[in-house]
């Protein structure tokens, strides 16, 4: 099995702990390798359209755990909404499991992956970890993508480091 | 009497972290007074004024009993004792500096 390469993977960056900063709370999204390589897919599949959707986890574990691609509604390069239906049947689905959206990712397929003064705007989950995937580079193709990640909460926006992992969810082993 | 008024997690701070509030009105529009009457701030958050006419925010969704209250007469939706109001923020955004 092939070792993860930090290196893939970019928007790494640690986010700074200096004296000021060191008190504040620094979150880091965890996420396994299988979610990350099924966002990368999703967004090069839909470039150049945005593509969007959530990773659901159980609620309070901070852990993404289940990957629920959406239909961008909006069809389109620039904006991206969930489909109001659409948007129902997942929270009620999250409800009846215990689960709230972990992660709410979306894609930038001409510009950077830092969110936008609309993400800003519109981001209304202050728990969520909000991720940011660029296709600029390669499209629809093979190659890198910037997949970073961001709390964004009353409008501030703070970039928090992104750790894949290999390893499998806690799975009740025999 | 009551209508179940499903509140999002952005909005908890209205009404004191409740998931869920107890509220009554004959149609949409009485519903969000009278939750207002007990939640003040909410109405603000779930309604706007256009040309001089409060109406739904363009990125808020109301259902009663699974219907986006878009297609059941918006604000004028009626309701009855029972049925179920769920309030969700949309997910959405995207590169573009849209007009809101």
């Amino acid at each position: 099995m092939r070792r993860p390469d930090p290196l893939d993977v970019r928007g790494l960056v640690p986010t700074q702990v200096d004296g000021a900063a060191a008190s504040t709370l620094v979150h880091v999204l965890r996420l396994d390798r299988t979610l990350y390589d099924a966002i990368v897919a999703h967004a090069k599949r839909d470039h150049p359209d945005e593509a969007c959707g959530i990773v659901a986890g159980a609620e309070g574990s901070d852990v993404p755990s289940r990957h629920v691609p959406m239909v961008n509604a909006a069809g389109s390069p620039t904006f991206y909404e969930f489909d109001s239906t659409e948007l129902l049947a997942l929270y009620k689905q999250m409800w009846a499991n215990d689960e709230e959206p972990v992660v709410i990712y979306h894609s930038h397929t001409a510009t950077e992956a830092y969110p936008s003064r609309t993400d800003i705007g519109l981001a209304n989950e202050p728990g969520a970890h909000y991720v940011l995937v660029s296709t600029r580079e390669h499209g629809n193709s093979e190659g890198p993508v910037e997949f970073r990640s961001y709390r964004i909460v009353d409008g501030e926006v703070t970039e928090e480091p992104v750790e894949i992992t290999d390893e499998p969810h806690q799975i009740a082993s025999a | 009497m009551a209508i179940e008024v499903r509140i999002p997690t952005i909005l908890r701070t209205y009404t004191g972290g409740e998931k869920a509030v107890d509220a009554n009105g004959a149609t949409l529009a009485a519903l969000i007074d009278d939750l207002e009457a007990n939640h003040p701030g909410l109405k603000e958050r779930l309604i706007e004024d256009k040309d001089g006419q409060g109406d739904l925010r363009r990125f808020v969704n109301v259902y009663v009993n699974d219907e986006d209250v878009r297609f059941t007469g918006g604000l004028e939706t009626t309701l009855s004792d029972g049925d179920q109001v769920v309030v969700l923020p949309a997910v959405a955004g995207g590169s573009s500096a849209i007009a809101r």
